[in-house]
């Protein structure tokens, strides 16, 4: 592209090229300066791979990989999680009756902790074959309806269609995501060894990223008033109620900045995934473990519908560690690379003991 | 009649000088139309800039096939926005629109200054001022010392008394000696500005065309009323626009061609592009990438439909369709789905390569001209580059065609010895022009000198010649400065011989003083002058190979003495001592001396008149003019007296075996093709150590195939050449050619054209095959007595053979240019013979030995760099493109693009480019004086071998094998689990940022790994382009940004990173993707090292700055 092959430089008497270090050889007798880089001898470190130098990085890299996968291994290993399905594709499910039901349905699904889940216990609730990943429905919101623009909140971005307005009115918030917004109701319940039962506080703060909460996305006018603020706009075909009710129980929960709306606006990457839905929090004596090895059990109010694309609901507890939830691959994946490279170190020194000498002594023709 | 002159003025034009109508009755008077002198050499003008511009940029292939993925993004809904290749594309097409622009205006610029320069015309008997670009054809024009002609001029009378003038024509072609031009006797008169009003002429001469050598012409002077006298006017009439005229007071011209028509404006016609090996993979490559780009969209379009059969995976209850969609019709929707796919996945084929590859080469071919060890002290000049296109090609020259005189010599001629009548005469050289008749004659053959032939040898040379003297010490061009005295004046000549001869004559005696109203003056060694009327010059050129003057000596008598090439002359010569002068020929022209014959006859004045007519009824044909001279010359220049011989030497380049030996231990094949004769060009060959005394020397001479027929002498060399080969063992054929017998051939221009001449009976097609595989196996050979265009044909012969291998053509004269252009790469000496070769090259250097520096270590450090680029180039886009592709399957085939798009823009702009750009630009992987000390590591790249196809695949497959690491590494540690310690949870963008900031990683560090120069720019653009992802990321993710719709990647960045699992995924997945091009490397260096391998581990010689730094 930078080439030109025709020159007018030639015409006033300079014979110069078509490109430009013609013109400076065109100057005569001037002797090229004789710095380093322009003789291309700047001081330079020459590294080469050969198996000599390999070798250490390999073995190092062997000795660091495998303890740190073994740690992640066992730190893995230490996570409880704990996973239920509660679609009702079997028919013995108790949930099965939901799964047609048109109208609000609750089912309740009992299961046992054979071990304690220590410290802050985390509740997800997890989909499958549900592409949040699927371009028209990744693009399908706008962001500066989301973060309080009014203008957007009055006339929403197009890439919102068809979820963009209903009945004549701008839909808030707009789009297909928020139009699908997961509306199952998690609750534990508790049963002591004496059968008396207790429902387990979960709490729905802390569930979405403090940056999306306070900045990313805000209510039109701000906290107060959302009524007033959100009028001129319906909600979502699928909601029951408008985006100012979403959280009757918390007043500052409600609008663009709920946590549970703001978690499922974050779209998964992957069409099985699972969202943070409550938290339930270490008790504060630290003497009984947060939920205790016994019988529970998972109450549903059945509202969101999967079966038409095959998909599957999962409630999953899990406790979290350092590094995250329970994730064996890593911790695998480290030790695997760390041997790999461990063996390969082996494989290098005995090839560099055969032929290193070879190579030393390379016989360089003249 | 009337026909005639119609057919004529088809390809004539007819000038009426001063715009005056011919006398009535002569002819009609025709006033024809011709441009006027305004020179355009810029190619837009203010309004049609962007139009043209646009139109020229988008003609390149790239740059359409980029417009048109944006025109797709602009008007179908495609995954990411036009932004993401329009702005790369904007920002190329506006740089070279800049670039384009400013070079443009620059020539404007220059144009303007041209074309008001103002010039000065005789009107009405007085001189007139106008501006350049109001001169017209027919104007008559005066133009003083100094001046640049302006416009092609026929020369009419200058204030010399003999018509003459003098000039040079260093802008046109860079010679800068003084060249003497004739006005034609008829005119000379006209020397002031009321005498040329009063001319009356008219100019019929062929239309403009561009050889600046080449001129056909007539002028017709109506001195009375009479017939009209035809004078013929050739190009030594014919002042050519861009030269200047020197010593010489003023001129008057008339002018011919005007403007755009004018030769030089002629002359700039482009040459034809040549493009190197690496750009033709390059495309190979990118039609390979094209076909997977294509194939890609379209597996992903048709499994697309069959994954979407189901209509609930189509459109779920909770991705509805807008009612537009669907309605849609199918075949519209896949179609549109095909190109939403060939969008997302088209920056495998990027925009950035073709700007960094152009950077590259531009940037890069600056440290040819910087290189100190180029440079010439003598010249004042280093080596220029006249097309950076072909830096990479300098890296793979198989074939170096090498022109002798000039080139593998100095042509710096010095005058050895004479030999007349079988005495030899040598000059000595303290003599300084006294002559010794005793001790600097040796007598070597006959101690019976007859003293006329003595004299007239001399007095032959002294005539016989085209040199002039320059009164001046100051000269730019070849200097020769006469002694004791003398020493103003310098004799000048387009040929060193001449001068060189010239000298000699003088040290023996004969002084040539000067030409002076068409009168030769000779001061002989009595220091008498002698005076002899020129009368004809029959001028030098390379297919006659000889040159006569034709003079008649003060006491009336018309002699004609010719010198040229032996083959030239004896076949002429009725009488003279033949044999002994012969033998002494030949035995100078083994020891490498250049020799010439001198003959002559005398001329009664009836032979006279008849070689007059002959000569002029020649000169004034308009058609055939050359063809009908060549005639003319051909049976005047017969039933020669010998008189003797000369020999001059011209000495080896410096350094010139040494080259040679380098290249040919580099595994190039060198040929060397010289017009001169055998015997002098196979000594330089021997000295040059082209043939070694152990080279066994093939001869397809016509000589020899005067003794068998042609047919049998190729099968005889073929069989002998293919017996040896046959018996080679494949060790010996890699080793180095010093070992086993190798063989030399020779071949002369005759038996070439025989060789090439198609046959009838069909066969010539085998004798080519058969040359050409006798070729193959001789190390070097030799064609001696080429004509230019043979030169060029044998290059052409090569190119065409069936291995296709890269040739490279150097030379220093007007003759080695056919052969420059021809060949795939053009190297022109700055010689003594003028510019021309150094102006139509593609690198000019001072001397032969920078050939050295050229190929072994500028053409390996190219190529190397270049190669990797490319390679480089379609790994990270793979590396970049292959995740993508593989989401899809997880994405319900519905485009949703990975990555972020400002990654998706900025990866190749700049993310990625610095590193690679700047390791084109200063990686050495071996020391350069090693590879100047060793040049057979230039065979390690031979035959393009860092751009075949299994490295290619190799690098292919690494980038899939990386993509596939990043893709799945990031999938399974994502599956499904959290990744903080707070439990949140992270959504696609993060997925897609990780993989990115992996692939960053990784191919940063896999060309950290390549690097094997690290200078301090390397650390700072490797580390800070990695430096410059991480700070880019905090800040794209760090902000709300008020422009964009969308908001997606705030805090994804930060939030990625604040997690541990985040980063030891990172960490793991870029060791396991560079693992095993490590291990492939190690392992091949160790098992199977290659000559550049073994010398990088083992430097055998100390290297101070490799260390230094370490």
């Amino acid at each position: 592209m930078m080439a030109s092959s025709y020159n007018a430089k030639e015409e006033d008497g300079h014979h110069s090229g078509s490109v430009g270090p013609g013109g400076a050889g065109a100057v005569k007798s001037r002797k090229p300066d004789n710095t380093a880089f322009k003789q291309q001898r700047l001081p330079a470190w020459q590294p080469i791979l050969t198996a000599g130098t390999v070798l250490p990085a390999f073995f190092v890299i062997g000795l660091i990989f495998i303890p740190i996968g073994i740690g992640l291994f066992v730190t893995s290993n230490n996570i409880k999680e704990f996973e239920i399905d509660y679609t009702g594709m079997d028919p013995d499910s108790p949930c099965n009756m939901c799964i047609n039901s048109t109208t609000p349905c609750r089912c309740s699904i009992p299961f046992t902790l054979e071990q304690p889940f220590e410290n802050n216990v985390f509740m997800y609730y997890g989909l499958s074959n549900f592409y949040q990943n699927h371009r028209r429905y990744v693009k399908s919101r706008d962001d500066s309806q989301l973060n309080g623009d009014k203008s957007s909140l009055l006339y929403p971005s197009k890439e919102c269609e068809p979820y963009r307005t209903r009945n004549g009115l701008p839909v808030a918030p707009c789009g297909a995501i928020a139009n699908s917004l997961f509306n199952d109701t998690l609750e534990l319940i508790y049963y002591y060894p004496n059968k008396s039962s207790m429902s387990i506080p979960l709490v729905k703060t802390g569930i979405a990223w403090w940056t999306d909460t306070h900045v990313k996305f805000r209510n039109p006018g701000g906290n107060n008033n959302l009524t007033a603020a959100f009028k001129g706009t319906t909600k979502p075909e699928n909601w029951q109620n408008p985006v100012y009710e979403l959280d009757p129980t918390n007043p500052e929960n409600n609008g663009f900045v709920n946590e549970d709306f703001i978690v499922w606006m974050r779209t998964a990457a992957l069409p099985t995934f699972r969202k943070l839905y409550r938290i339930i929090q270490k008790k504060k004596d630290n003497l009984t473990p947060t939920l205790p090895p016994g019988n529970y059990t998972l109450e549903i109010t059945y509202n969101y519908p999967v079966i038409s694309f095959d998909g599957h609901k999962r409630m999953i507890l899990s406790t979290i560690s350092w590094m995250g939830g329970k994730n064996p691959f890593l911790g695998i994946a480290y030790i695997t690379v760390g041997s790999v490279c461990f063996f390969l170190g082996v494989v290098l020194l005995i090839i560099h003991h055969k032929f290193g000498n070879r190579n030393n002594n390379a016989d360089i023709p003249n | 009649l009337l026909q005639i002159r119609m057919r004529t003025l088809d390809w004539n034009r007819t000038v009426y000088i001063g715009h005056k109508e011919p006398p009535p009755g002569a002819e009609a008077y025709i006033p024809q139309r011709f441009p006027d002198n305004r020179i355009v050499s810029s190619k837009y003008t203010f309004w049609n800039f962007v139009p043209k511009n646009l139109f020229e940029q988008f003609r390149r292939i790239a740059n359409f096939y980029f417009l048109i993925i944006f025109l797709v993004q602009l008007i179908i809904d495609t995954p990411t926005s036009p932004i993401t290749s329009g702005l790369p594309l904007f920002f190329v097409i506006t740089v070279t629109a800049i670039k384009q622009g400013y070079e443009d205006w620059l020539r404007h610029k220059a144009d303007n200054s041209i074309n008001q320069c103002p010039v000065h015309i005789i009107q009405h008997g007085k001189v007139v001022r106008k501006q350049s670009r109001k001169l017209r054809v027919g104007d008559v024009v005066r133009v003083k010392e100094d001046e640049t002609f302006p416009c092609d001029l026929i020369l009419l009378s200058s204030s010399r008394d003999d018509g003459t003038c003098f000039v040079t024509t260093a802008s046109l072609d860079g010679e800068s000696s003084h060249k003497t031009y004739y006005a034609v006797q008829d005119t000379k008169a006209f020397n002031t500005e009321e005498e040329v009003d009063t001319l009356h002429a008219t100019i019929e001469c062929e239309q403009p065309q561009p050889d600046l050598y080449k001129f056909v012409g007539r002028i017709n002077i109506y001195l009375d009323r009479d017939e009209p006298i035809a004078r013929p006017l050739g190009s030594e009439n014919l002042l050519l626009r861009g030269a200047t005229l020197k010593n010489t007071e003023c001129i008057y011209a008339v002018a011919i061609y005007t403007g755009m028509e004018t030769k030089m404006a002629l002359n700039y016609q482009s040459k034809s592009q040549k493009r190197s090996a690496v750009e033709k993979s390059m495309n190979a490559y990118l039609i390979v990438y094209l076909c997977i780009l294509i194939s890609k969209a379209l597996i992903n379009t048709v499994l697309k439909y069959v994954w979407q059969a189901d209509p609930n995976r189509d459109e779920p209850w909770y991705n509805e369709k807008t009612e537009t969609e669907r309605q849609r019709h199918i075949l519209i929707r896949a179609f549109t789905d095909f190109l939403a796919f060939m969008v997302l996945f088209n920056y495998i084929i990027p925009v950035s390569m073709y700007v960094t590859v152009e950077m590259q080469k531009f940037l890069g071919s600056y440290f040819i001209t910087w290189d100190d060890e180029m440079f010439d002290e003598e010249l004042g000049e280093g080596a220029l580059v006249n097309t950076s296109d072909l830096n990479e090609e300098l890296g793979q020259v198989e074939y170096v065609f090498t022109d002798k005189t000039g080139t593998l010599t100095e042509n710096n001629m010095e005058f050895i010895e004479c030999c007349v009548d079988g005495h030899v005469y040598v000059p000595h050289a303290i003599c300084n022009g006294q002559i010794m008749p005793g001790a600097a004659s040796m007598d070597m053959i006959d101690s019976s000198p007859g003293p006329g032939g003595r004299e007239l040898f001399f007095r032959a040379l002294c005539l016989c010649h085209t040199v002039q003297v320059k009164e001046e010490e100051t000269v730019d061009g070849i200097k020769r400065g006469i002694h004791q005295g003398k020493a103003t004046s310098v004799y000048i000549s387009s040929s060193p011989d001449e001068v060189a001869l010239v000298e000699g004559m003088k040290r023996l005696g004969f002084t040539y003083l000067r030409l002076k109203d068409s009168h030769m003056e000779i001061q002989n060694r009595d220091d008498e002058i002698e005076r002899f009327e020129l009368l004809e010059v029959l001028n030098f050129d390379s297919v006659r190979r000889r040159m006569s003057v034709i003079v008649k000596s003060s006491t009336g008598e018309y002699y004609l003495f010719c010198k040229g090439a032996d083959s030239a002359v004896f076949p002429r010569v009725i009488s003279g001592k033949v044999e002994q002068v012969r033998a002494r020929v030949e035995h100078n022209a083994v020891e490498g001396l250049r020799t010439l014959c001198v003959a002559y006859k005398k001329l009664s004045p009836a032979e006279y008149e008849e070689v007059c007519h002959q000569l002029s009824s020649a000169k004034l044909a308009l058609q055939d003019r050359e063809k009908k001279l060549a005639e003319a010359y051909d049976s005047i220049e017969r039933d020669f007296i010998l008189l003797g011989a000369t020999a001059v030497e011209d000495r080896l380049q410096d350094k010139a075996a040494d080259t040679i030996e380098s290249l040919h231990k580099a595994g190039m094949k060198v040929w060397v093709l010289t017009g001169d004769k055998m015997e002098t060009a196979a000594a330089t060959c021997y000295a040059s150590k082209l043939f070694r005394r152990n080279t066994q020397i093939l001869e397809l001479t016509t000589k020899r195939t005067e003794e068998q027929n042609l047919h049998d002498v190729l099968f005889d060399l073929s069989r002998t050449v293919l017996r040896q080969h046959g018996s080679m063992t494949r060790e010996t054929l890699s080793g180095l050619s010093n070992e086993y017998h190798d063989y030399g051939l020779i071949i002369d221009g005759a038996t070439l054209s025989a060789v090439l001449k198609p046959s009838q009976e069909g066969s010539g097609g085998n004798y080519k095959e058969i040359f050409l595989e006798i070729c193959r196996n001789c190390s070097a050979v030799l064609c001696c007595r080429m004509a230019p265009l043979q030169k060029a044909q044998i290059v052409k012969l090569i190119k065409a053979s069936k291995e296709h291998p890269i040739t490279l053509a150097i030379g220093d004269g007007a003759n080695d240019v056919s052969m420059i252009l021809e060949a795939h790469v053009g190297i022109g000496i700055m010689g003594k013979e003028g510019r021309q070769a150094a102006r139509n090259s593609d690198y000019a250097i001072p001397k032969f030995k920078h050939l050295k520096k050229m190929l072994l270590v500028h053409g390996h450090y190219y190529y190397i760099r270049i190669s990797e680029l490319v390679q480089y180039f379609f790994y990270k886009n793979v590396c970049f493109i292959f995740p993508q592709f593989l989401y899809q399957f997880f994405c319900g085939f519905s485009q949703q693009p990975l990555y972020d798009t400002a990654y998706l823009t900025l990866y190749n702009i700049s993310f990625t480019s610095l590193p690679i750009l700047l390791y084109s630009l200063m990686e050495q992987h071996i020391n350069m004086d090693i590879l100047k000390r060793d040049p057979s590591l230039y065979r390690d790249i031979a035959k393009n071998s860092l751009l075949r196809w299994p490295i290619f695949i190799y690098w292919t497959f690494l980038g899939v094998f990386d993509a596939v690491v990043f893709f799945f590494g990031a999938f399974f540690l994502f599956d499904n689990t959290t990744f903080t310690s707070n439990g949140q949870m992270f959504g696609n963008w993060t997925f897609g940022t990780l993989v990115f900031t992996v692939l960053v990683f990784t191919v940063t560090l896999k060309l950290a790994l390549d690097t094997h120069y690290w200078t301090w720019i390397n650390h700072f653009v490797i580390w800070g382009s990695l430096l410059f992802y991480i700070i880019f990321s905090l800040l794209w993710g760090g902000i709300i940004w008020p422009f964009l719709n969308y908001q997606r990647m705030y805090y994804v960045f930060m939030q990625m990173l604040s997690s541990g699992p985040a980063w030891l995924s990172i960490i793991l997945l870029v060791v396991v993707s560079l693992l095993p091009d490590v291990v492939k490397k190690v392992l091949c260096r160790a098992l199977w090292p290659t000559t550049t391998e073994r010398i990088q581990v083992s430097p055998p010689w100390p290297l101070p700055q490799a260390f230094s730094w370490a």
